[in-house]
């Protein structure tokens, strides 16, 4: 048999064939298309389609982009430049400081506002990322007030003093704090309005004293007043949407109505009319004789916006946390205020980051409807000043393109950290 | 064990107001609701106080009162000689109508991007999450006023005209323009109720046949065709009907006279302009919450699906849907809010909602400043509470039944 | 969470600037500034240029006003109002004075309780119509898709005007000016009305105007003027006589050029003396300096050259004086006497 097969085979292979390369259509950058692009009829159709779809966008986008005039001084120059095609980016560069900082404000005072800007990366980079070292939370408490400084201007006693009332306030709270929250919480604010209030007298009497040119805030303007909204909103709803959560969740019947009445009220109705009460209605609410600006009351509306929002997005929150956790606090021998504090809110709070950025995301746009009750922020500058002018009238893909491009790096920005956070939280399996 | 006594009964101490847990609650609550009562007491003096000051007074007798100016795009009958209310239910009709729409649109943009982003084709998944982040991270104003410069860049009527008409319109009925779209309107000639009756029949004889069809397989095992019979039902007897009464259903064809198209229906730009853009804008929301439902299935329930020999399509169907529905619904409720919600925006591109007609134009006329606004809020707070209400009904309904 | 703070200081801040009380003066002479109410834009009356300074023929009431008052026609706190948020921003003393191009009317005048001190500007709805449309007349217009701005009286009055002319249009509101522009440039609508100098104004800014035609007819009467809350009736006075200082002014040829030489040397004209505070007490009376009438035309001039200088025929806008010219020009332009 083995002679005979030895005859018969001439040969017998003694090492592998190596693995010869997977056809034309199995490999490289083929595998990845036919997988991810052509992997049937009806996905080879949506390709298709999808690439006719990107190259009708890109046919008209880019040329439009790259043909466009950086240099010109008005509409019809403009126009005589890119003939036909292309944009007149010029408008951005002829109004680029009253697009980022409204018409009004001083322009030597510009850096400012950008200093304020730069500072509050800095001042929100402890809260946003767990791992830089706790200390820069203290710049994170100073901010407020150095950037309050900076933009409004005037004697850098104002801040202080306001500084100063939240530094006694402080004390005299944790003073107190072992013998009753609430008293603790009482004595805090009357320290904090006396201390504001003889401190008025010395930021009155010397108001000069560092001393920065005074902008009023109806000069605040452009896509500053965005910001400013967006920030000092979000920031003030916070503690007030805590405390409203906090309310609905109450035992007492009350309190939690109170609550309940406010969210629902807030939440049920659009930004616009609350707006327009601001723009429209507030001053007749006030007593005979006051006059607040614009921005105040508009900054009092959409606080109380984001604060119902953020309420209920805390009250979520709260709701997730397991019942034993309420019971250990419980069984501690904690009261409610102490529970809250150690126990609940910390761990209410970060679960209910990610909800809360949203809100801020949210409501950082919605700064925009105040160009309709006539404030020159972003969009106001856009709709007003820049379209009615001789200069600019009838361009409008550049100016909406920018405005939507600025909102977006920042709003996408947000959103991609709210995401990486929401990995870095996740730590259950699935 | 017996020494355990009942605590002394204390007296009722003033005190115990403060430090007793048993009646401090009552303090707190007490006082809440004396700065409460404090607060609107103050409020309310000021504005009687402010107004008396400016010789206004609270009144809603301008409701009654001629409008004196028209509107475009109206629901029911409205000339300017008709009252603020007549205006104001026109502008609610009309926020309703473009929710509606809204709605509608915005869910069904939203699931097909959801799921395409899901779909294993990198470039259409590409594309859906470019849609998805460009419009949730920009202003639905910024939106919407871009929208609208894109509608308005559309032909206008003008381009139809004469011999040298740079454009046709659709099919030869249908005219698109940058001041609306218009469509061919159906006439009803006489017996045209036969034939819709007959429409109407059919449809139920549709949805008899699939039931029946349904209980039979469920039954019996035996599989009837549901496709083809339906097709042929929707069809058939009402065509048949159609032509047997002599056709009595035409349709009016907008057609160019004078400045405008006239005949058909008319579909405002300012209506598309904010339909378009809301719809559009939520969609990315939904989107993201139809992808977020859908990965919140656990991929073991596909995996079952698929060993119990379940195609793809009957595995979204019969086991995915079903579960991701739940966890889709509730942020679908408050989407839909949102474009309740957003529609007063139409402001910025001048349609007639209800933020226009009475908390713009008639509050400009009539200078009711409180008054307009105050009705406003209390029309969106209704809808809005509607809209939660029976969303929350439907929700439960199809929750977990934990048994 | 310490930002509580900014409401804080702004809250003193905002107490402290506001007291709007009875005394508009005293108000405006405690804060060092005049708050203004204009629009948001509206080329030739009132809108920023490229270096966000407030230019146009409204803008120019403000500045004399401030001028009379303070002295100095740059302490002037401008806050663009809409349409819709204009009355109240007046009623609530956030501004101390209107200059809206915003039209007289009965209503306003006895039902929203303001006070016109005058009229500064007449007016008139008008058409723009594409000239290729060939419309010649206003009643040609049946069917026609209009334009037009919210807020004003211009839709009342377009309703009235096709009420009873029988013929139907079809109305789109828009917001603001540079948006009603887009619409009809892109022939979204064919007509666009709105003031005639508003008009005249917007079409200025296009990019070939002469394609563009006023109809003939105006459909109404537009009395355009300052405007302040009733009650404070000393106030009314200062901005009234502010307006009829520029007009007299132009009647007796005083210039922003000669009248600093006038005050100073005299004239034989006893009503500039007067007007000027060289001779009497009109400045006393009015609770003024004497020389504020000076300051006024000084800062911008005497009816005629803030006419020529925002919306005069000179400029793009170009409109002629028609009935804005003086009274012995055949205008209604009639300043009671300083006497």
């Amino acid at each position: 048999m083995s002679d005979t097969h030895s005859e018969s085979i001439a040969f017998v292979r003694d090492t592998e064939i190596p693995p010869a390369p997977p056809p034309m259509a199995e490999a490289g950058a083929v595998k990845w298309l036919r997988e991810n692009l052509f992997a049937g009829v009806f996905n080879s159709i949506l390709t298709v389609l999808a690439f006719i779809a990107l190259f009708y966008l890109m046919s008209g986008f880019l040329p439009w982009l790259f043909g466009g005039a950086w240099n010109t001084a008005n509409i019809r120059e403009c126009r005589e430049v890119i003939q036909g095609s292309g944009g007149c980016f010029s408008v951005l560069t002829d109004r680029w400081n009253q697009l980022l900082f409204g018409i009004a404000y001083p322009s030597e005072a510009y850096w400012r506002p950008t200093l304020a800007f730069v500072m509050l990366f800095v001042a929100i980079a402890p809260v946003l990322f767990n791992n830089l070292p706790r200390q820069m939370l203290i710049f994170t408490g100073l901010y407020p007030f150095i950037a309050f400084w900076l933009i409004w201007g005037g004697t850098i006693l104002i801040p202080l003093v306001a500084l100063a009332g939240f530094v006694v306030g402080y004390f005299i709270f944790s003073a107190l704090t072992k013998q009753s929250f609430a008293m603790a919480l009482g004595g805090a604010v009357v320290g904090a309005l006396v201390t504001w209030w003889l401190g008025g007298f010395v930021s009155q009497a010397m108001a000069d004293v560092l001393a920065l040119e005074q902008v009023p805030s109806r000069n605040m303007g452009g896509f500053m007043l965005n910001m400013i909204l967006g920030v000092v909103c979000v920031s003030l709803s916070l503690p007030i949407g805590i405390v409203l959560a906090l309310g609905r969740q109450s035992s007492m019947p009350i309190i939690k109505w109170i609550c309940v009445v406010f969210i629902e009220f807030v939440r049920g109705v659009p930004l616009i009319t609350l707006l327009f009460v601001a723009n429209v209605v507030l001053a007749y609410f006030l007593p005979p004789g006051t006059n607040f600006d614009l921005i105040l009351r508009v900054i009092i509306m959409i606080t109380l916006f984001a604060s119902a929002y953020i309420a209920e997005v805390i009250r979520g929150g709260l709701a997730a946390l397991p019942r034993g956790q309420y019971e250990a606090a419980d069984s501690l021998g904690l009261d409610y205020a102490q529970a809250m504090q150690l126990i609940i809110l910390p761990q209410a709070l970060k679960i209910s980051i990610p909800g809360i950025v949203n809100v801020a995301v949210g409501l950082f746009k919605d700064t925009t409807l105040v160009s309709i009750i006539s404030m020159f922020d972003l969009v106001g500058m856009i709709r007003g000043p820049i379209l009615s002018s001789t200069d600019w009238n009838g361009v409008y893909w550049e100016l909406w393109g920018f405005a939507a491009l600025l909102f977006f790096v920042v709003c996408y920005a947000i959103s991609q950290y709210s995401q990486w956070l929401e990995r870095k939280l996740q730590t259950g399996h699935r | 064990m017996t020494t355990m006594t009942d605590p002394p009964r204390q007296s009722f101490r003033l005190s115990m107001l403060l430090n007793d847990t048993r009646y401090r609650s009552y303090t707190f609550q007490f006082i809440a609701l004396v700065v409460l009562a404090g607060i609107v007491a103050v409020l309310a003096n000021n504005l009687v106080v402010n107004l008396a000051a400016a010789g206004l007074n609270i009144s809603y007798e301008f409701l009654a009162n001629p409008a004196g100016y028209d509107i475009n795009q109206t629901l029911i009958p409205y000339t300017s000689q008709s009252s603020n209310l007549q205006a104001a239910w026109v502008g609610i009709l009309n926020t309703l109508l473009v929710a509606f729409l809204g709605c509608l649109f915005a869910t069904i943009l939203g699931v097909i991007a959801g799921v395409l982003r899901l779909s294993k084709n990198w470039l259409v998944a590409k594309l859906m999450s470019l849609y998805v982040e460009a419009f949730r991270n920009v202003p639905v104003l910024i939106w919407i006023l871009i929208i609208n410069t894109i509608v308005v860049t559309m032909p206008s009527p003008r381009a139809y005209r004469g011999d040298a008409a740079t454009h046709e319109m659709l099919f030869g009925v249908i005219a698109y323009t940058n001041r609306g779209v218009y469509i061919p309107a159906p006439t009803f000639g006489p017996g045209s109720m036969i034939v819709v009756a007959t429409f109407i029949a059919s449809i139920i004889g549709i949805f008899a046949y699939r039931r029946y069809a349904k209980n039979l397989l469920f039954n019996t095992g035996k599989l009837l065709p549901t496709l083809w019979p339906s097709i042929a039902l929707f069809f058939v007897p009402t065509l048949l009907m159609y032509f047997i009464m002599g056709m009595p259903i035409g349709a009016d064809i907008p057609a160019l006279t004078g400045f405008n198209f006239q005949g058909g229906i008319q579909i405002q730009r300012p209506l598309i302009a904010l339909w378009l853009a809301l719809s559009i804008y939520t969609g990315a929301f939904i989107a993201e919450n139809v992808r977020a439902g859908i990965l919140a299935i656990n991929k073991g329930q596909t995996e079952a699906a698929a060993s119990l020999g379940l195609r793809p399509g009957r595995i979204m169907n019969l086991v995915v849907l079903p579960q991701a529905l739940r966890v889709i619904i509730p942020p679908l409720i408050s989407n839909y809010l949102n474009i309740t919600k957003n529609s007063s925006l139409a402001i910025a591109v001048g349609y007639a909602d209800i933020t226009a007609t009475l908390g713009g134009i008639t509050l400009n006329q009539t200078g009711r400043a409180i008054e307009c606004v105050l009705l406003l809020m209390l029309f969106y707070l209704i809808i809005s509470l509607l809209i939660s209400f029976f969303m929350n009904i439907y929700n439960r309904s199809v929750s977990l039944k934990e048994r | 969470m310490k930002k509580t703070v900014f409401l804080g200081a702004l809250t003193i801040a905002g107490l402290a600037a506001g007291a709007a009380a009875a005394a508009t003066l005293d108000d405006v002479k405690a804060r060092g500034k005049l708050n203004c109410g204009v629009t948001t834009g509206l080329v030739g009356f009132a809108a920023p240029n490229a270096n966000g300074e407030w230019e146009g023929f409204d803008v120019a009431v403000c500045r004399a006003v401030a001028a009379a008052t303070l002295g100095d026609p740059t302490a002037v706190e401008f806050v663009p109002t809409t349409g819709k948020t204009r009355f109240t921003a007046l009623a609530s003393g956030e501004i101390d004075m209107l200059a809206r191009n915003t039209t007289w009317t009965f209503s306003r005048d006895n039902d929203l309780k303001f006070e016109f001190v005058g009229v500064n500007y007449y007016d008139g709805q008008g058409f723009m119509v594409p000239k290729e449309l060939g419309v010649s007349s206003a009643k040609e217009l049946d069917g026609a898709t209009v334009c037009i701005q919210t807020g004003t009286t211009t839709e009342l009055n377009l309703a009235d005007f096709f009420r009873s002319n029988n013929i139907s249009y079809e109305p789109v509101p828009i917001e603001t000016n540079a948006e009603a522009q887009q619409q009809y440039l892109a022939g979204a609508c064919d007509v666009y009305t709105t003031d005639a100098s508003g008009l005249a104004a917007t079409r200025a800014t296009f990019e070939d105007p002469s394609a563009h035609a006023l109809l003939p007819e105006i459909i109404s009467k537009e009395p355009l003027g300052p405007l302040v809350r009733h009650g404070d009736n000393e106030w009314g006075d200062i901005v009234r006589w502010t307006l009829n200082a520029m007009i007299t002014a132009e009647e007796l040829g005083v210039t922003s050029a000669n009248v600093a030489d006038m005050a100073a040397n005299g004239t034989d004209n006893p009503e500039i003396n007067r007007l000027l505070g060289t001779e009497g007490t009109l400045g006393e009376m009015i609770g003024l300096e004497a020389d504020w009438a000076k300051n006024a035309i000084m800062a911008v001039g005497n009816y005629g050259e803030v006419f020529e200088g925002n919306i005069g025929e000179s400029t793009p806008i170009g409109l002629a004086r028609g009935l804005n010219a003086q009274w012995t020009e055949g205008g209604l332009m009639y300043s009671p006497p300083f006497r």
